[in-house]
């Protein structure tokens, strides 16, 4: 790649989120709108290798995009009239120069930004195709980055994107920021979007990998973004939390082959402070806006627990207990209670959370989750039970697709085998 | 990618900046926080405040108070930024410089792990038996 082409890549990067939310507010659709963008970039492609990259980039794209959008209702307008008001809306905006239309995109690009998220978040499509259209119209991710952070082919994320760019046309989706009680659910679809692709980053479900850090960084990019978006949100401010802190163990995660490290083994001088500090500001800025019992900020409470406790042994595992009570009372889910019943195994012994967990193995939700023969196998082992530990590890290797922590749990129930009480 | 972005005014002025650049400086950086790249910034203040701690080659120190006479090599701030690219953040400081007015800025590249692991090999190469605690 030239060094033009690198920076052309990089404009994008950082125009590209804007760009199409101010194109979808113009045309009301957000694959024209993304497909405008496009065309702008190849543009920028033909033009700036030539002319060297413009001192205002994103003015430059936007204002290329809007003349082909209206090149495009002329075309339309000759065959048929359908796109009548999108094309007034057009010929008011032509008459302003680059500059007012600048000024214009600074004060609505938070509202079309905002706007951008909700629709590509839209309940109308899947989860799949949610984060998906997120990464790419939002996080500027290609085709290609999204497919290999999911392990999936390309095509089939290609494939995704225009169908739910289609749904979205079909379903006559407005672009706008719901009001009343649907801003409520829909802004935590948005949450769940952004929060899928966090922890995908930070235990993949598939592949080789045991962490992708990219995609940590691109959900956390996203929550950032949010919340500046909508300051007023505590449940925003606690995932943003959340984020940041699980973030910051990130490096000291993975071993140096690649395999995982837990919680408790991990080496906290590698911990990342700034990230922590960002974090625990966060939390207090949810905490402040009355949303300390929000799950989000319950979790982030969680996480910041840990993330205070200078040595494994300093964590106050009965405050950790407490808050996954009201996790728990809040959302109830069998997976709390899995990771509830491991801090009270911390907190009040072993045989009491062997008890909670014995409870959550007729779950059918946790049927083929691995972490629940994991944690029993767990709690065996420090009953001094490894007989019985051994097929509960053999189990959890058998469920996760990771490939790393199938390792760590295949060595665990071999050490078990061989009673050795790690 | 993190980067480390260090500016270099190239002068040390005793005046303070204009309120108008202030406020430029002011809204370029809130710009940066919201497209959700900056994760920490800081102006410094006037070298004359600073000094300058030297290890000599018999583990003596030399220390020498500010001002500091080399003015182009004088630092004016710094910022963290997580983005893509090097390009991305060559293009974030082309737009910081020109808000600033002028100046060099050194782009560096921040460790994905840490200079120095303060855990023994051996340990890492025994770490991950236990079981994954309480981490939703």
């Amino acid at each position: 790649m030239s060094d033009v082409n690198r920076a052309i890549d990089a404009v994008w990067r950082i125009e590209s989120p804007r760009l199409i939310a101010g194109l979808a507010r113009i045309t009301g659709d957000v694959g024209i709108a993304e497909d405008l963008a496009q065309d702008a970039l190849v543009a920028a492609l033909e033009r700036w290798p030539q002319t060297g990259v413009p001192d205002n980039p994103g003015a430059w794209l936007m204002a290329t995009a809007k003349h082909r959008a209206i090149d495009l209702h002329r075309r339309s307008k000759r065959i048929e009239r359908k796109h009548e008001q999108i094309g007034h809306e057009l010929d008011a905006q032509q008459e302003m120069s680059v500059s007012d239309l600048d000024t214009a995109l600074d004060d609505d690009i938070g509202d079309d930004l905002l706007r951008l998220m909700f629709t590509a978040c839209h309940p109308v499509l899947s989860t799949e195709a949610r984060v998906a259209l997120t990464l790419r119209l939002l996080g500027g991710l290609t085709t290609d980055e999204i497919a290999r952070a999911f392990v999936v082919p390309a095509a089939t994320v290609a494939q995704r994107i225009v169908r739910a760019k289609r749904t979205l046309s079909e379903a006559r989706v407005p672009f706008e920021v719901p009001r009343g009680a649907d801003r409520d659910a829909r802004l935590s679809s948005v949450l769940g979007v952004i929060y899928l692709v966090f922890n995908e980053g930070y235990s993949a479900t598939a592949g080789e990998d045991w962490t992708r850090p990219a995609l940590c960084e691109d959900a956390l990019r996203l929550g950032r973004v949010l919340a500046e978006l909508t300051p007023n949100d505590a449940e925003v401010h606690g995932l943003v939390a959340l984020m940041e802190i699980q973030a910051s163990r990130l490096r000291a995660r993975t071993g140096p082959r690649g395999e995982p490290i837990l919680l408790l083994d991990q080496d906290r001088g590698k911990w990342d402070r700034l990230l922590i500090t960002r974090g625990l500001a966060a939390l207090a800025r949810a905490e402040q806006l009355g949303g300390a019992r929000g799950p989000y900020a319950l979790q982030a409470a969680i996480v910041a627990c840990h993330a205070r406790a200078r040595t494994a042994d300093e964590t106050d595992w009965e405050r950790i207990v407490a808050l996954y009570d009201a996790l728990a009372e809040l959302t109830p889910s069998p997976i709390i209670e899995l990771n509830r019943a491991v801090a009270v195994s911390m907190a009040y012994g072993p045989a009491m959370a062997l008890e909670l967990v014995n409870e959550l193995r007729s779950e059918p939700a946790l049927k083929s989750y691995h972490l629940l023969p994991s944690v029993r196998g767990d709690l065996l082992m420090k009953l001094g039970r490894l007989g019985e530990a051994k097929p509960e590890f053999e189990h959890a290797a058998s469920l996760t697709r990771n490939i790393r922590e199938r390792d760590l749990l295949l060595d665990r129930a071999r050490k078990a085998g061989n009673g050795e009480k790690s | 990618m993190r980067f480390m972005t260090i500016y270099k005014p190239g002068e040390e002025s005793t005046t303070p900046p204009t309120a108008e650049h202030m406020a430029d400086m002011g809204k370029f950086i809130e710009e940066l926080a919201k497209s959700g790249v900056l994760l920490s910034t800081d102006g410094l203040q006037h070298s004359s405040k600073g000094a300058r701690v030297t290890m000599n080659a018999d583990g003596s120190f030399k220390v020498v108070d500010g001002p500091f006479t080399e003015a182009k090599e004088i630092i004016g701030g710094y910022a963290i930024i997580n983005v893509k690219s090097k390009a991305e953040a060559v293009e974030l400081t082309k737009r910081f410089l020109r808000v600033a007015g002028g100046g060099q800025s050194e782009i560096r590249e921040m460790h994905e792990q840490p200079a120095f692991d303060s855990r023994s090999s051996a340990q890492s190469a025994n770490a991950g038996q236990r079981q994954q605690q309480a981490t939703l």
